[in-house]
């Protein structure tokens, strides 16, 4: 499939040049985040990486703690690809595209242990707050990996808490009490194909993939969670590389937040 | 007495009234409703003696009989190649139609066309069930090797061509490009220089956002010259 758009996207990258004219490294303009963009969520934001626009929304609700860990508060992180994102997709239950895509975002904040879980119990073993996040693209045109967890961290720095009194919560009134963040994680995905390492890839680009790395840091530097993609195998040294290209991107899109 | 309700180039909705009387006539794009003219679509009026028009400013391709069109091969049958049109209805290229180079019985037809492949075709029959036969047996009609392809509005596929290809030659004079234009709104552009192709794309897109203006050609030959620059 699509052997002829592969090829010249293989054919142009040996020159060091992208079918729409970026440099390797460089992100698709605008990179835009708005805040509070649901009245009905604690949390949410929009963001747009050149065509892409994804929107992720934070609901906070009151669960009981699972029983291995009676102290703890819950973070659920659901993707929905919508139909109307793209053609490619269908309705029905989530596809394996949408299960790696939440997977990687849950990963991305639960292992930087950015949401402190034990903050959010009420009262041990029996009520604790549980943190979901839902995002939904509006537009999937290519790196949907970044523009997800962009809006996913951008929704949690806009989270309040909802007024919550004798054991009810009054989701009308939102207190002034920030979701508190300990760390703010942000994934950067990077794509190799051929010898060549490059970011934010295009629908077209993400066709001819050899393999992709998401890497997760926080400002500090510390990488918080990795994903690799793609039928093509990485050495240490080319990981080595990718993780280098994604601190540095890291930074550029902290900036827009 | 007859009377007009709008203006030339006006920019008119669904269910509008055009015109009032019987002097004038409803062309395409529009229906007669008692005595007066009715919009059908979202488009331009375009007056022409006593015949209103409209020209639709988005919309589906419609297969016509005779488009010259870009299509994709997504499934390969017994006998032929279902395409992708663009349209709301998948095309069928039979064997015969589709080369004239001699197909042996039980050849492996990926040799010819792979799923995936574009291709440059002509639309030779249209059904009622608006099943669509292609043919390539045309002088100009092919495989479509390397090059990007590009979607645009189907419906400012004229303006891209121009008056007889003025646009499109104009683009490929300039860049020094190779340019199909599909009547479905498919475009492949393909140059030897990458750069140049860019912006050839870049021009497509120009038309594509400004078609409904006046005087386009001189505003893409500007366009062209200065991002073209001095070189050739």
């Amino acid at each position: 499939m699509d052997k002829e758009i592969k090829a010249h996207v293989q054919q142009l990258l040996k020159q060091d040049k992208r079918l729409d004219g970026r440099k390797l490294d460089q992100y698709r303009e605008p990179v835009k985040v708005e805040y509070g963009i649901a009245k009905t969520a604690e949390g949410s934001a929009k963001v747009q990486i050149g065509e892409t626009v994804v929107t992720a929304g934070i609901k906070l609700s009151i669960e009981k703690p699972y029983p291995d860990t009676p102290d703890q508060g819950g973070i659920m992180v659901n993707v929905e690809l919508l139909p109307l994102s793209n053609p490619k997709f269908e309705t029905g239950p989530p596809s394996i595209n949408a299960i790696e895509l939440s997977r990687v975002i849950d990963r991305g904040i639960r292992e930087a242990k950015a949401i402190d879980i034990k903050n959010l119990c009420i009262e041990k073993g029996e009520k604790a707050w549980t943190v979901s996040i839902d995002i939904c693209p509006i537009n999937a045109a290519g790196n949907l990996f970044d523009a997800a967890g962009l809006a996913a961290l951008a929704a949690l720095k806009d989270a309040k808490f909802p007024k919550y009194e004798n054991d009810e919560i009054d989701y009308k009134t939102r207190t002034t009490k920030k979701l508190a963040l300990s760390q703010e994680p942000l994934p950067v995905t990077i794509i190799k194909i051929g010898d060549k390492f490059l970011v934010d890839p295009t629908l077209q680009e993400e066709k001819a993939i050899d393999a992709r790395l998401t890497v997760a840091t926080t400002p500090d530097g510390t990488v918080s969670a990795l994903q690799k993609g793609g039928d093509e195998p990485l050495t240490i040294a080319e990981v080595d590389e990718m993780v280098k290209i994604a601190l540095e991107k890291g930074k550029f899109l902290r900036e827009k937040l | 007495m007859s009377k007009l309700l709008i203006k030339e180039k006006e920019i008119v909705v669904p269910g509008e009234a055009l015109a009032e009387g019987m002097d004038y006539l409803p062309g395409t794009g529009t229906y007669r409703l008692n005595d007066k003219i009715i919009a059908k679509r979202l488009g331009l009026v375009n007056i022409s003696g006593r015949a209103i028009k409209l020209v639709p400013l988005s919309g589906r391709y419609l297969p016509k009989f005779g488009d010259k069109i870009i299509a994709k091969v997504t499934d390969i049958t017994m006998n032929g190649w279902i395409v992708n049109i663009n349209t709301a209805y998948s095309a069928f290229i039979s064997m015969r139609d589709a080369t004239s180079s001699f197909i042996k019985k039980g050849d492996d037809l990926t040799k010819y066309f792979d799923i995936g492949d574009y291709l440059r075709a002509k639309v030779v029959n249209v059904t009622s069930q608006r099943l669509v036969d292609l043919t390539m047996k045309e002088p100009g009609l092919n495989k479509l090797r390397g090059g990007r392809i590009i979607k645009i509005n189907p419906q400012k596929v004229p303006r891209i061509i121009g008056k007889e290809g003025s646009m499109v030659s104009l683009i490929k004079k300039k860049t020094n490009c190779n340019i199909v234009v599909g009547q479905n709104g498919l475009v492949w552009i393909s140059s030897e220089n990458f750069d140049n192709e860019l912006i050839a794309e870049k021009a497509v897109r120009k038309i594509e956002q400004e078609a409904h203006l006046g005087g386009l050609t001189d505003v893409i030959e500007k366009f062209l010259d200065k991002l073209m620059g001095g070189k050739k």
